[in-house]
């Protein structure tokens, strides 16, 4: 306890409600408010509804939310895959190659994704990889966004494994695929869901490179947020927004229960 | 965030074979190692650095055909661009200090004067990293607009309107290395500069500063590139007014269909924050964070 005095606490708690609440509450709630409201003039929306749900649940809307969760599915199973196969063979170089590899995979959190945008774009729209105009340019700039988170998370997880296990289980004659399945593997199991999560939310927001990239029948949600917001259409783009923040959310619930049952292992 | 775990590796490092052998075993095993990381290395080569050599290849070649520094030399004459990254270096530079100062204020409160509910609050920070930084600003949209809440004045529209947005996204940047730092503290500390009759502020400044310092390094280096790469914040304002380096390479690529110039923006943001991004690689390492 850092501040003893009764009086003096009780200020410190109101000057952190006051920046907090304003700064960090409100603008979702806002958006929450938003989102059942067809006005906002005064201080509480006014004409609430929820027509900008009904719509924000069909048609084009629900055909975003599918094209979202496809996509950062695939991509997160994509970079989770790679990231980790680079992880664990990170782990095993010696030490120059290994910061050379974490230098490599790190590269993508420091490139602004507007630029990995631009590069895919600009790499996959001609042959002899002609991606631009298909699904697969928008998951492949999404993977190689994510693909960095995946592998910071893994590699700092498998610094924090007891090796004692891996060598116990070679010492009593497992060969090496067999450690790697049943040892390190399960091991490393809740630090692969975290890092699925992460990967899953970032891809799930993800506008900047995909703003560059996106073909018309393959529009995820925050392009359809902006889209709505664009053309003024601010009551709806928020319930989008909700539901966007919902999916995502519902998700990360579903993989941190993975989670609390893995690591009774 | 994750560097700091990172860098703690160094100092364990996984197991490999000791001794300093060199013998046959040992060579085939680091080859096949190397063998092992191949397969990776390969994919990020083919999907995210190829097409950055393109990127590059591309700024040197002018729609007029041939190669030239004809891109660089026009953008870099062109009023837009220098006023964009003038722009982008302050408002990340501001948005860093301003990150830096609430987080760490927020921070001392939920870890060291807790209140009831303040294990939730750091939940709540947790939950708000994963949405996008859009939401900010469609909510700001609502406050701030043109039919907001506050009222119609153009405050959105200027850099502040973004400045505040991105301080008010990044933030929990910067709390979560911080809230992460300080659990670790020992509190014996707190209780001992206390009794020896040190106030508060003097507490934060002597015992708790040193110790978060690492923390506020890499949380405040790893905002100011993402403040620097932010895009979403600043699309959502729809301010004219407000051009930053990656709204540059989306307007000139997709709205001018200007590429060599589009690559040009692009290849300057990403020397800025890589070099950045190393920067603070080597002086974290060198610090021992």
């Amino acid at each position: 306890m850092l501040v003893h005095s009764r009086k003096a606490r009780w200020a410190v708690w109101a000057v952190f409600l006051v920046l907090f609440l304003p700064l960090f509450a409100l603008p979702l709630l806002v958006v929450l408010g938003a989102s059942f409201a067809t006005h906002w003039s005064g201080v509480l929306p006014s004409h609430l509804t929820t027509a900008n749900y009904r719509s924000a649940t069909r048609g084009e809307a629900l055909q975003a939310l599918t094209t979202s969760l496809l996509t950062a599915i695939t991509a997160s199973l994509l970079a989770l895959t790679v990231g980790t196969w680079a992880a664990l063979a990170g782990a095993a170089l010696r030490k120059r190659y290994r910061r050379l590899l974490d230098a490599l995979f790190v590269l993508p959190v420091a490139v602004p994704s507007v630029v990995v945008g631009l590069s895919v774009l600009v790499a996959f729209s001609q042959p002899p990889m002609l991606l631009n105009g298909t699904r697969w340019i928008v998951i492949v700039a999404h993977t190689v966004l994510v693909t960095a988170f995946a592998h910071q998370s893994v590699s700092a997880a498998i610094t924090r494994l007891d090796p004692a296990y891996e060598q116990a289980a070679a010492s009593l004659g497992a060969r090496p695929s067999y450690v790697l399945w049943r040892v390190r593997l399960p091991l490393l199991l809740p630090s692969l869901t975290a890092a699925a999560g992460l990967c899953f939310a970032l891809s799930m927001g993800e506008l900047s490179a995909t703003m560059m990239l996106y073909p018309p029948d393959w529009t995820p949600l925050p392009v359809l947020v902006y889209a709505a917001t664009d053309r003024g259409a601010l009551f709806t783009g928020s319930a989008v927004a909700v539901v966007l923040m919902t999916a995502t959310l519902l998700v990360l619930f579903a993989v941190s229960r993975v989670r609390t049952r893995a690591s009774y292992r | 965030m994750a560097e700091a775990v990172q860098n703690a590796r160094a100092a364990r490092g996984p197991v490999r074979p000791r001794g300093g052998g060199h013998g046959p075993d040992t060579v085939r095993r680091s080859r096949g190692a190397l063998l092992w990381a191949l397969p990776p290395v390969a994919l990020l080569a083919l999907f995210f650095l190829y097409p950055l050599a393109l990127v590059v290849r591309q700024s040197f070649r002018p729609d007029s055909g041939g190669t030239s520094l004809q891109p660089y030399a026009d953008v870099f004459a062109s009023e837009a661009f220098r006023h964009a990254l003038w722009t982008t270096v302050w408002l990340a530079g501001a948005s860093t200090a301003g990150c830096l100062a609430l987080g760490f204020a927020l921070a001392l409160v939920i870890a060291f004067v807790p209140f009831p509910g303040a294990k939730a609050v750091a939940r709540f920070i947790d939950v708000y990293l994963s949405f996008p930084s859009f939401l900010i600003t469609l909510a700001l949209l609502f406050i701030y607009g043109t039919t907001g809440i506050v009222g119609s004045f153009q405050f959105l529209t200027t850099p502040w309107g973004v400045l505040l947005a991105e301080v008010t996204y990044f933030t929990p940047f910067v709390m979560r290395p911080l809230l992460a730092a300080f659990s670790q503290l020992d509190t014996a500390q707190l209780e001992a500069a206390s009794s020896l009759g040190a106030r508060a502020p003097r507490i934060v400044r002597q015992v708790i500063l040193p110790e978060a310092l690492p923390a506020l390094a890499a949380g405040g280096s790893l905002v100011l590139v993402l403040c620097l790469n932010e895009f979403g914040i600043v699309l959502f304002t729809g301010a004219k007014g407000v051009t930053t380096l990656p709204m540059l390479v989306y307007g000139k690529a997709i709205l001018e269909s200007d590429y060599p110039g589009a690559c040009v923006v692009a290849v300057v943001n990403v020397l800025i924050s890589v070099g950045l991004y190393g920067l603070y690689r080597v002086v974290s390492r060198r610090a021992g964070a």
